[in-house]
């Protein structure tokens, strides 16, 4: 151990607070550092690479057939429900990341940095867009690979890309919410997937809602995951846009809408 | 300590007082639901010392650390750091002070190389500079080797070097030290100390909050002892000594009849009243010629002793001697979390 000597502290220059574009570099940053967290946790790279590969593979080959007659023809309407589904399991990790920072106290930390005070969630909300994005990529090129292809014109796909994005986005304050409400990141995983799996498989993701019984389609139809398969379809496919696009962003608001408030009620509680 | 009423002139004192210190704190009181984690808390750390913030646990040592890092709002008193007020001027508060938790609070699933360089670029510092700083405190850390290793690697006592250095990246003229030892085994505690002797010589501030007695001794300037939120004492470790006894004499004898005798010599050499627990009498002492002359006595009285120690005070004999009750610990530890 060598004995610490550390030179006499200068006087700064105190600034009395962040700047916008401090405030913009501060969240690349941090969205940087929770990018490169992934390289030392390989499990959650695999639950936004693998896992929606894997999945894309399972559906299409196992149940291809018997929904679709054939899995080439299940293919089209399988994958925009894929890339749904993902995007909210995806979006979980927003929540276990602000946790794990919380209960270990590198959330303190951050705090008592001058930084700006959104800079922690802003940057965990941009990682989160990159690594939709990524995601998306992902099960794409998986699909086109197994013969996916684009029926719609490329600014028709951008507009898709851009408003599972913005879903992302809006969804990530359940998940920032989850996380402040939460005992441990453990929790945050077990509340999360309990919720999203009746979410994301009572919806028409994966099989049209009008194969499921009546009591069943209406709470289907009414599904934001439904709307945005259907709008992710469109988008992609050709089909009805106006409509699943206005449901989408509707839905999207009103998470916001109500998840916001609560998060930062959530978070005042926490600290 | 602060308090009463401020004339023209007091006013002019106090603000030269509130600038000739690191940290300047009257009466700040916190309350989490029914609890009272600080009850009217005065603290004064001067430029350059340290100040050892001493109680059990669920005392308020965390929970003053959290309001003087701007973490959590009083909700009465007045606190200044480096002049700056925690309430209204929270941001340059900020650039002033190093804050190392209780809970080593560095990313796992980060590097240890990547952790600083976090810290710097979020404090501004250009890349290639941050990078450096960061090989820099690694080399200081003795953590060179693990640089390029998750923390989650780490094991407890390279977590804490590797959260104080953190804390260091930006060369902050003032520390918190939030039990910076606690959990620790006796050989990282001293490495630990002698990291934190090294930054003090460097004109750095420091506050220090410890449950050990010993700690607050090695490191601290002056000492302030908390309990329920309350401040109970406040001095130089030397000046707490004298009014505690810093050390613990323990005598039994080997007839019981003894005891009596023995009780009186101790008593009165050591002037103060002894404990007597079955026929072992024990007594707080700060003059350690004590010793040999309670032993003189003892032999020229004839008296065969089985047991005749010296040791250094606990926090509980410190707490006794100056409450008359011994320290509660861990009753309300929720209180003090990360996560209340």
């Amino acid at each position: 151990m060598t004995t610490a000597t550390i030179a006499a502290p200068t006087a700064p220059e105190l600034s009395h607070r962040v700047s916008p574009a401090e405030g913009l570099r501060q969240t690349m940053t941090l969205a940087w550092r929770t990018i490169v967290q992934v390289r030392h946790n390989p499990w959650e790279l695999g639950d936004f690479s693998f896992q929606p590969i894997l999945f894309v593979l399972m559906f299409n080959f196992v149940f291809g057939g018997a929904i679709a007659g054939s899995p080439d023809s299940y293919l089209p309407y399988l994958l925009p429900g894929i890339i749904v589904m993902n995007m909210l399991f995806v979006t979980m990790y927003v929540g276990t990341g602000l946790n794990t920072d919380v209960t270990k106290g590198v959330f303190d930390r951050l705090r008592s940095l001058p930084i700006a005070r959104w800079a922690p969630l802003a940057g965990r909300i941009i990682a989160d867009q990159v690594k939709q994005a990524w995601s998306i990529f992902l099960i794409v090129g998986i699909g086109v690979l197994l013969g996916f292809r684009f029926q719609t014109n490329a600014l028709s796909v951008l507009a898709g890309v851009a408003l599972l994005l913005l879903f992302a986005l809006a969804f990530s304050w359940v998940s920032v919410f989850v996380g402040m409400m939460a005992r441990d990141p453990e929790q945050v995983q077990m509340v999360g997937f309990t919720a999203l799996f009746p979410i994301t498989f009572v919806s028409n993701a994966f099989v049209p809602a009008s194969t499921m019984p009546g009591w069943l389609e209406g709470f289907v139809n009414v599904n934001p995951v439904s709307h945005l398969a259907d709008a992710a379809r469109g988008l992609m496919l050709g089909g009805p846009v106006a409509e699943p696009v206005t449901w989408s962003l509707l839905w999207a608001a009103a998470i916001v809408l109500v998840f916001a408030p609560l998060s930062v009620w959530a978070f005042k509680r926490k600290v | 300590m602060p308090g009463g009423m401020l004339t023209f002139e007091g006013m002019h004192r106090r603000e030269n007082v509130v600038t000739d210190h690191a940290i300047w704190a009257e009466g700040l009181v916190k309350r989490f639901g029914a609890t009272t984690a600080l009850d009217g808390v005065d603290l004064a750390v001067r430029k350059g010392t340290v100040l050892g913030l001493l109680g059990p646990n669920g005392a308020g040592k965390t929970t003053a650390v959290r309001v003087l890092s701007t973490l959590i709002r009083p909700d009465a008193g007045r606190a200044t750091v480096g002049g700056y007020d925690v309430l209204t001027d929270a941001h340059r508060v900020r650039q002033l002070i190093g804050l190392t938790g209780q809970y080593a609070a560095v990313d796992e699933m980060l590097t240890g190389a990547e952790n600083l360089l976090l810290i710097g670029r979020l404090l501004g510092i250009p890349k290639a500079d941050a990078k450096q700083r960061a090989a820099e405190l690694l080399t200081q850390f003795d953590l060179t080797d693990a640089a390029d290793r998750a923390a989650k690697t780490y094991s407890g006592g390279m977590r804490r070097r590797l959260d104080l250095a953190a804390s260091l990246v930006g060369r902050p003229p003032l520390l918190y030290l939030d039990e910076p030892t606690t959990g620790l085994d006796p050989r990282a505690r001293i490495e630990l100390w002698n990291l934190i002797r090294g930054m003090v010589s460097g004109g750095v501030s420091v506050l220090l909050t410890t449950q050990y007695l010993d700690e607050a001794d090695e490191l601290a300037d002056e000492i302030t002892v908390i309990d329920h939120g309350r401040v109970i004492a406040t001095g130089t470790p030397d000046e707490l000594k004298a009014k505690t006894g810093s050390q613990s004499l323990a005598v039994r004898p080997e007839d019981e009849s003894h005891v009596q005798l023995v009780t009186a010599v101790v008593g009165e050499l050591a002037k103060a009243t002894p404990d007597v627990n079955g026929s072992r009498i024990t007594a707080p002492v700060s003059d350690p010629a004590v010793v040999p002359a309670v032993v003189r006595r003892l032999d020229e009285a004839g008296v065969v002793v089985t047991e005749l120690s010296l040791r250094s005070a606990t926090l509980n004999e410190v707490f006794l001697s100056l409450t008359g009750h011994p320290a509660e610990d861990g009753d309300d530890t929720d209180i003090e979390g990360t996560n209340s």
